[in-house]
């Protein structure tokens, strides 16, 4: 027996001791580097830990964190948004998604709003209960909106093939799986791009692997760690990044082998490719078009694709966000949140006016509600309260 | 979003579907994903109500206790520090 308690798996990766001597470690490390070295954490959940334990309060200044664009409500363009409005508002329809999304502002309204209207809008906690809600309304029609990275890809893939195998004529998908290569490498091919390492994402790479940064590792020689998303597991993935960097190396390792590998969950990457194929370009928010980024229903199951079976309701044409937002800078590490004119000052969770703000991963939002920035007195009062 | 909780497996219930506990809160999980059997005692991962890998104890365990030595080491540092100064 090997005596590991679950309880191991949570504090034992937030112990402070353990956290306090990494932070020596790399900063004995990092004295050495020759150049201020950029990070960036691809993925939200890193920027949360980031924040919400102070991490980049404990780094020496030589080490920098630029936040990514792994937030898949964050990313979602307002375009899309309105799609999941347009078919809410059918005629006998129930339309569902999972959390974060709901409260997320389209073009003029956001499914909260239209839920608050009457709308049927349920906001699940497994993709597996849209089979159960379908079956329940067989004279509705019910319409998954289904949202997320490669984490949550093939549990959208489970779905639809229960869909299929159980004859269910009423459930459709409206797709909007986003792949993390494709942006990273919008971001890194950047000339202006001052990203010199990256922390993988951790729940990505338990289902894609970590071969699917090799390219990114090799063709932009930079290092990539990729690391579990408890505060130690962070720590100790920027300490390898600093040994590679000394040592001139730019390989993909892996800090969280407790639960990823090389090749990830073969299983769940099959299903994947059963049912859905690439899209020839998605438009991210705050980084724009972007080819081969995100997921769609392959040609057989048009039966399924909501963007077919409702298309006369969708509208394609683009709509941007605010001006005065840079959340593309952000994401770029040429901006920090507090750089923008209307940071806390008209922008802020309850309204967010751009991508970053939008949930809880984005970049603003963490910077928002964790990070000690002046801000006018009445915004520091809601912040506290939110 | 892209969040999973480590969870231990205290029930299989059919093929597919087992329950886990999360510190204290019990609930059922689809296994259809799983690439390999899984038994009760396996920690696994779990996501919108999938599991979605096992954790890998051995692992987990060794990493720890490197950490653990980590820390011993330093507190000895400290230690001899303090000595020589004094
Ligand atoms: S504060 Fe708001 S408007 Fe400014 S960059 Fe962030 S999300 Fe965009």
């Amino acid at each position: 027996m090997s005596g590991l308690q679950l309880q191991d798996l949570y504090q034992g990766f937030r112990e402070p001791q353990t956290i306090r001597v990494l932070a020596e470690k790399i900063r004995q490390a990092s004295s050495s580097l020759k150049a201020p070295l950029h990070i960036m954490e691809v993925c939200g959940g890193h920027t949360h830990t980031i924040m919400k334990y102070g991490l980049n309060q404990i780094l020496p200044d030589n080490i920098e964190f630029i936040h990514g664009p792994g937030c898949p409500v964050c990313i979602m363009p307002k375009e899309r948004i309105d799609h999941a409005i347009s078919l809410a508002q059918m005629e006998n329809t129930i339309l569902l998604t999972l959390g974060d999304m709901i409260r997320v502002p389209g073009s003029k309204s956001s499914l909260a709003k239209q839920r608050a209207l009457g709308c049927d809008i349920r906001a699940l906690n497994s993709p597996l209960d849209a089979i159960q809600i379908a079956r329940e309304n067989p004279d509705k029609q019910v319409v998954f909106f289904a949202i997320g990275f490669e984490t949550t890809t093939p549990m959208t893939a489970a779905v639809i093939q229960k869909t299929i195998d159980s004859g269910l004529d009423n459930l459709y998908f409206h797709i909007n799986h986003v792949l993390v290569p494709p942006a990273v490498e919008v971001i890194l091919s950047d000339p202006a791009c001052r990203i010199d390492a990256l922390i993988g994402p951790s729940h990505v790479s338990v289902i894609s692997g970590a071969k699917i940064y090799l390219p990114l590792a090799e063709n932009y020689e930079m290092p990539v760690v990729v690391s579990g998303f408890e505060p130690v597991d962070v720590m100790q993935g920027i300490l390898m990044i600093v040994e590679q960097v000394l040592e001139q190396r730019h390989e993909v390792e892996i800090q969280y082998t407790r639960a990823v590998s090389l090749e990830g969950n073969l299983k769940a990457q099959q299903l994947i490719d059963t049912y859905l194929q690439p899209r020839s370009h998605f438009r991210w928010r705050g980084l724009g078009d972007i080819a081969h980024s995100a997921l769609q229903l392959k040609d057989e199951y048009r039966q399924l694709d909501a963007e077919v079976v409702f298309a006369d309701r969708l509208s394609d044409e683009p709509i941007d966000d605010h001006k005065m937002c840079i959340c593309g800078d952000i994401l770029k590490g040429l901006a920090k949140p507090q750089d923008c004119k209307v940071f806390g000052r008209g922008c802020d969770p309850t309204r967010p006016l751009g991508s970053c703000m939008v949930s809880d991963e984005g970049a603003c939002n963490a910077y928002y509600r964790y990070a000690e920035i002046s801000l006018p007195p009445s915004t520091k009062q809601k912040r506290a309260s939110a | 979003m892209c969040l999973s909780i480590p969870s231990k497996v205290i029930q299989i219930d059919d093929a597919n579907i087992a329950t886990v506990d999360t510190m204290g809160v019990q609930r059922q999980v689809s296994l259809d994903l799983m690439p390999e059997a899984v038994d009760i005692g396996d920690y696994v991962l779990i996501h919108v109500g999938f599991a979605m890998n096992k954790i890998d104890q051995e692992d987990a365990l060794e990493s720890l206790k490197l950490y653990r030595e980590m820390a011993d080491l330093i507190d000895a540092e400290d230690a001899n520090l303090r000595q020589v100064s004094s």
